[in-house]
């Protein structure tokens, strides 16, 4: 049953003839908004995912739920779809559970407040924000255990409950809650940090009805959304076939001995509907990389893809959702039955736009861009030091951001909007920590006439015995390259003991013990190339090999030999591409994609140092719930 | 007899101001700005001033100067080449950066990189080590750094920067590197982070220092070839150079430390704004300083402009003090367009600049820009004082005509939306500066000034409620009353990361006491007297986990329990909660600053109310949706206590001052036009 929402002096909006001027004066005071709502996070938070980092997401919506400003999917729809609850001035709503929201949020981290704005009796606007919580309690530390079975493992679940009822505070709730966590601290700063921030965006929106009057803000929110419905109209019947494209991609591994998981994604047209379906995605796995995938959320992602390339001043909202038909096969990776362990979802979530890129660009390889968006590579650090104190480190890292039409790469930036690293004399000044090398990795980017960006190199020094969690992806199956650039190189994770003996650690793990002086080597993947590499400038490769972005061995990739002076031979370079376009066949391939994944498997162990992951199976456990 | 001057330099005017330091009158001229070297316009017009009103170069003592030439170097790239010297395993730290790439989901689809400030070829490694905790790790191996240093020589650097994992606690190791540097490249010039920046994160440190180094050559260049200038004017008067924060700083220190002038020029519009506000008796101003592409804004509150911690130029962002000024694209040429697919109305940022400029200005512009949907609709006459120059109406509606068949309405609803649409884009930098800092605005007097404020500055007061709009006079050359009005400004801080339960009032006592004998003989050494000096002392606090500070005054005398109970009051302010949790102090600072000077404003005559005398002729306009009658008035036969009642137009030689329909403007006693609702 849906939610009820109970209004005092419930009656209609009455629609308002808009100038096109108050129209985009209210489309900038909401955009203004959303950017408040940001910076009174940042400010107010303290865990460093979130305040280091910006690991969450602001929302404004209409009374129905649906997004007029925010960037990261629209979750108020799915939530008044699932619960069964009322909603009344004075409301404050908190969750945390995906299977209580049709996964709108898609792990038990990510906290989700929910503010119902009133106005004189009426439900005039939601304001909404989420974010990633170091450590919501559970079996491990960061709460994301990859060798889950179930949610029930991966810390406290809420459902939509009541931190505000009718303006009383339950303060109750929240302790409880709190004492959950390993972090209260944290926890109880960026959920007040959140609450913040739904209230500052709630006082604007009283504000712009001050202003123009409660009437004219919703019939502008609408009309907001009718233009977008418009302009996305337009961009679909233009760049999208009737004839169906598919592209897959693979997520590396589970965790727990099982991969590569496949997921494909077909698209076509039906009159002025786009039809997205994943079927042929493997099954969902028994660990917790499964990612509850939302179907509005994909509406949004795959409308932000279309809108950025052909005019990103577009303001972003929903209404363009009944234009777009998202289908997902039940009990597969991206719907996956519960109570299936979510927690580790953040690879099929980046990889979702790599295949989003694959599946837009292949009609229009001058907008294709290579792989990259491929993970959210996590670093888990805690331990009790000699002092007895308790420490916890949550970090996220960055690989390469593939080549693009636009040029090379950047290298190590982050795919992610809004998120930053975290200052390193930071991390060494509150946590038993030294980072000894942090530069981007040369060669790792994928080779083209556009470099992908190189993956970074991390080198933790651990000054405290302690245990570390890693997740990361990514280091089986290559980021692809396009219009004949190459594929970026796979990430790797290397332990180095004080006596300098290095092992080869997997990509997901937890429960790493590390002792004082080990060093991990964290190696991020590159993003792939863009373009054909034996058309990139020799000079420019020179002067990336001066730059430490590029090694003299790298280079014969791009057929560039250097000469002892460090300066481009030229005989020697024109000779090498000769030769080298002579032996390749003479149309390079749209995708590149590597080797295929029987000779991934083959090779695994001597490429990777790491065994090759089992192919995943349907379990009978889910056909038979069917 | 001694004076103070003071200099603007513009794009297109370099303005000057002498002021008579007992009498506080003042002088002022303008000449056109050499934008191939700033200063021949400089000292030029400091002559002409002078020898028109009889004032001897001998008897100035102190010259104050805004300048552009760092802000022009960053955006125009014209900087130096730099080399940079980091901790090993460091190497790509301005490649890397924060990882941030600006915009929503998707962004990095189109977002180009800017390259490192300093080329990842000119960086090199200092093998050594220093921890979080100040402890030596790794000893410097000089033999190694001196092998890495050589690498230089081939990559002609012009200067080089120097920052090290850890040296805001122990700066030993990048002490010993500067040393090996200036023995190895004598004729560079180092800067050290320690120095420049002495806070953690290591990327902010690093990109501001070798943001000094990039500007270094260039500030060092000009400061030289004005004093010389000065010099052989005749001039004994020491040279100052206006700070990003409105303060001023010597010469000498502007050569070491340039990245502290690079909002040097916006600095000098804040800073006049605030005298005039000073004098005309309102405390509390937001000001707008609107120009042909962007438009400044900031916020005075009790007499004091706000200070962020960041300077920013283009794409650059540094650690540098600067008054806190938002910009936007959104000015006088601001270009306005309805693209196809959303038919939205957009104003700016894109601008017709200069050249071609507004079609009103006939050069052959023709996208229409908010000057000529000004023009179009009345508020700026044809025939400007001056006489000059004329604007081409029938040019400015062709080109208006467009957005007005784009969206299918008429031409002036049309001009009328194009004025709506960056009065809301400047809206959207004010609430930055007020509403989102917990301000009201309704508190506050709005001061609109530069070329195009003054036009906009009645309809933002109404947008904002806030009241009166005060027009200053000569809003067009505010900026050269900033530099000369403001004060010697000598600030140092320490990171102090102590946890307020872990420390003592005199723990803290001695920090500052510290601090406070540095800044205070550096302004001794500029010739202050300590009578003269005003301490001020500063006290970054958070709770214990986030990520950033509310900087606190801490006067004399005030005890961390005082700080605390204020920064609770602030935060719940700011940000609607408490914690609790332990505070923070992270930083202490302290602001030296020398005396201020005497500059009164000219009092005007005083007339009997009724500015008919000043009215040049009756005059058509579009406003609130209708043609209505105006008045057109000139500004200098206005007579303090003139109530002039909207609508109507104030000309002057270098502004237009806009009065609605329903407000009225009255002249103050120092000719300020102060406009209010009837």
């Amino acid at each position: 049953m849906p939610t009820t929402i109970i209004e005092e002096r419930p009656r209609a909006f009455a629609e308002q003839q808009i100038d096109t001027v108050t129209l985009d004066i209210i489309e900038n005071a909401l955009r203004n908004a959303r950017i408040e709502m940001d910076a009174t996070l940042v400010r107010t938070a303290m865990s460093p995912g979130i305040r280091e980092q910006g690991d969450a997401f602001p929302l404004i919506a209409d009374p129905s739920g649906k997004m007029i400003v925010g960037q990261f999917g629209s979750f108020i729809g799915g939530f008044l779809q699932g619960w069964d609850g009322t909603i009344e001035d004075g409301d404050m709503i908190f969750l945390s559970d995906p299977y209580s929201c049709e996964g709108a949020i898609s792990h038990s981290n990510d906290w989700l407040v929910l503010l119902p704005v009133y106005r004189d009796g009426r439900l005039i606007a939601w304001t909404a924000m989420f974010g990633h919580q170091s450590d919501i309690g559970g079996k491990v530390a960061g709460s994301m255990p990859i060798d889950a079975r179930s949610i029930f493992e991966e810390g406290v679940r809420i459902p939509p409950v009541k931190i505000w009822k009718k303006g009383e505070y339950n303060e109750d709730l929240i302790k409880l809650v709190m004492h959950q966590t390993r972090k209260p601290d944290w926890c109880a700063a960026d959920l007040n940090a959140l609450i913040a921030s739904c209230r500052v965006a709630a006082r604007r929106i009283h504000e712009m009805c001050e202003r123009f009057g409660d009437d004219v803000y919703v019939s502008a929110t609408r009309q907001l959304l009718a233009r977008n419905h418009r302009a996305m109209k337009a961009l679909i019947g233009m760049a999208i076939g009737e004839e169906p494209i598919s592209f897959e991609d693979y997520i590396c591994d589970d965790g727990v001995g099982f991969g590569p998981y496949r997921i494909k994604c077909t698209m076509w047209r039906e009159g002025e509907k786009v039809i997205l379906d994943f079927t042929g995605t493997d099954p969902q796995s028994q660990a917790s990389i499964n990612f509850f995938l939302n179907e509005n959320m994909f509406k949004m992602f795959f409308g932000i893809y279309m809108i950025m390339v052909f005019d990103p001043a577009i303001l972003f909202n929903d209404g363009f959702y009944d234009l777009i038909d998202v289908r997902i096969p039940e009990g597969s990776l991206l719907k996956p039955r519960y109570p299936a362990a979510l927690s580790g979802r953040t690879h099929a979530l980046g990889r979702i736009f790599d295949i989003l890129g694959g599946l837009l660009g292949q009609k229009t390889p001058e907008f294709l861009n290579a792989a990259g968006f491929s993970s959210s590579p996590h670093l888990m650090y805690s331990g009790t030091d000699k002092a007895g104190k308790w420490f916890q480190l949550f970090q996220i890292g960055f690989g390469g951001i593939p080549g693009r039409p636009l040029g090379d790469g950047p290298d190590g930036h982050s795919l992610w909007p809004g998120f930053t690293n975290v200052p390193n004399e930071f991390l060494e000044r509150y946590f038993p920590l030294r980072i000894e090398r942090y530069e981007a990795l040369a060669d790792t980017g994928g080779a083209g006439l556009h470099r992908g960006g190189n993956g970074i190199i991390m080198s933790y020094r651990f000054l405290e015995t302690g245990t570390v969690s890693i997740h990361d992806d990514r280091w089986f199956v290559p980021p692809w390259g396009v219009n004949g650039g190459a594929p970026g190189e796979r990430a790797r994770k290397i332990l180095e003991k004080p006596d300098g003996t290095q092992t080869i650690v997997a990509n997901k793990l937890d429960r790493l013990d590390v002792e004082e002086n080990d060093v991990l080597h964290f190696i991020t993947w590159g993003g792939g190339g863009w373009g054909d590499a034996l058309e990139r400038a020799p000079e420019l490769v020179a002067k990336e090999i001066r730059q430490g972005l590029v090694t003299v061995e790298g280079a014969i990739r791009y057929g560039v030999i250097i000469a002892g002076d460090g300066s481009v031979d030229e005989a020697a370079t024109e000779a090498l591409r000769t030769k080298m376009r002579a032996e390749r066949p003479a149309e390079l391939p749209l995708f590149d994609y590597g080797p295929d994944i029987e000779t991934l498997r083959r090779n695994s162990l001597s490429e990777t140092g790491l065994p090759a992951p089992r192919q995943p199976v349907w379990h009978a456990t889910a056909l038979a719930a069917e | 007899m001694s004076y103070r001057l003071g200099v603007d330099v513009g794009g297109t005017f370099t303005d000057l101001l002498v002021v008579d330091e007992e009498s506080g009158r003042t002088f002022r001229d303008k000449v056109p700005s050499t934008p191939d070297d700033p200063s021949r316009a400089v000292v030029a017009g400091a002559r002409q001033v002078c020898e028109a009103n009889g004032i001897a170069a001998g008897d100035i003592d102190l010259f104050l100067h805004g300048t552009t030439v760092a802000t022009n170097a960053v955006l125009e790239g014209k900087v130096a080449r730099v080399g940079l010297v980091v901790t090993e395993g460091y190497r790509h730290i301005l490649q890397i950066a924060r990882s941030l790439v600006p915009g929503g989901l998707a962004a990095w689809i189109i977002w180009p990189k800017p390259e490192p400030l300093a080329p990842l070829e000119a960086t090199v490694e200092a093998p050594g080590r220093i921890g979080a905790d100040g402890s030596i790790v790794r000893p410097l191996d000089e033999a190694k750094l001196r092998a890495n240093l050589e690498r230089l020589r081939g990559e002609k650097v012009e200067a080089i920067t120097v920052c090290l994992m850890n040296s805001y606690v122990n700066d030993a190791h990048e002490r010993r590197v500067a040393e090996i540097i200036s023995d190895m490249f004598p004729d560079v010039p180092v800067s050290v982070s320690a120095d420049i920046l002495p806070e953690m994160q290591e990327y902010e440190r690093a990109l501001t220092t070798v943001a000094n180094s990039a500007v270094r050559p260039i500030v060092s260049r000009y400061v030289g070839n004005l004093e010389r200038e000065l010099k052989s004017w005749g001039t004994p008067a020491r040279l100052n150079l206006l700070r990003s924060d409105g303060g001023l700083m010597s010469a000498e220190k502007s050569r070491s430390a340039p990245v502290n002038l690079l909002m040097s020029g916006p600095a000098g519009g804040v800073a006049g704004a605030l005298w005039v506000a000073k004098n005309s008796g309102f405390p509390n101003v937001l000001t707008l300083d609107m120009g042909g592409t962007s438009t400044d804004v900031a916020l005075i509150e009790g007499g004091q402009p706000r200070l962020r911690r960041e300077t920013s130029v283009g794409h650059l962002t540094v650690r540098a003090s600067s008054l806190d000024v938002k910009t936007v694209g959104a000015g006088g040429g601001s270009i306005a367009a309805v693209p196809e697919l959303t038919g939205a109305l957009r104003v700016g940022p894109q601008s017709a600049g200069a050249v071609p400029g507004p079609a009103a200005y006939g050069k052959g512009g023709t996208e229409p820009t908010v000057t000529d949907a000004n023009v179009v609709l009345g508020y700026l006459p044809e025939n400007l004082l001056g006489g000059s120059f004329r604007l081409d109406r029938e040019a400015a509606k062709t080109a208006v005509q467009k957005v007005a068949d784009a969206l299918n309405i008429g031409l002036y609803e049309a001009a009328a939306g194009i004025i709506a649409i960056v009065n809301e884009n400047m809206f959207g930098a004010l609430r930055l500066v007020s509403v989102a800092q917990g301000y009201d605005p309704r508190d506050f007097a709005l001061m609109p000034f530069g070329g195009a404020g003054p036009l906009h500055g009645n309809a933002m007061g109404k947008l904002m409620g806030s009241w009166p709009v005060l027009v200053p006079p000569s809003p067009g050359v505010l900026c050269a009353y900033g530099d000369a009005t403001t004060r010697l400004r000598v600030d140092a801080q320490r990171s102090f990361n102590r946890l307020a339960t872990d420390t003592t009032d005199a723990e803290v006592a001695a920090v500052i006491d510290t601090i406070i004998a540095q800044v205070s003989g550096e302004l001794a050494s500029e010739g202050v007297s300590a009578a003269d000096m005003e301490l001020r002392v500063e006290i970054d606090i958070r709770y214990a986990g986030q990520a950033f500070e509310v900087p606190l005054y801490s006067p004399p005398g005030s005890t961390i329990a005082d700080l605390l109970a204020r920064f609770d009051a602030e935060h719940l302010r700011l940000f609607t909660f408490n914690l609790s949790v332990p505070h923070e102090l992270v930083n202490i600072r302290v602001v030296a600053l020398g005396k201020a000077a005497n500059v009164s404003p000219q009092e005007i005559a005083r007339g009997d109310g009724n500015p008919s005398a000043a009215r040049l002729r009756d005059h058509s306009l579009f406003m609130d949706g209708r043609e209505m009658d105006a008045i057109l008035y000139d500004r200098a036969k206005l007579k303090a206590g003139d109530k002039v009642k909207g609508p109507a137009i104030v000309i002057e030689m270098d502004s237009t001052t806009l009065i609605h329909n329903g407000c009225v403007g009255e002249v103050d006693a120092f000719g300020c036009i102060l406009i209010r609702p009837e």
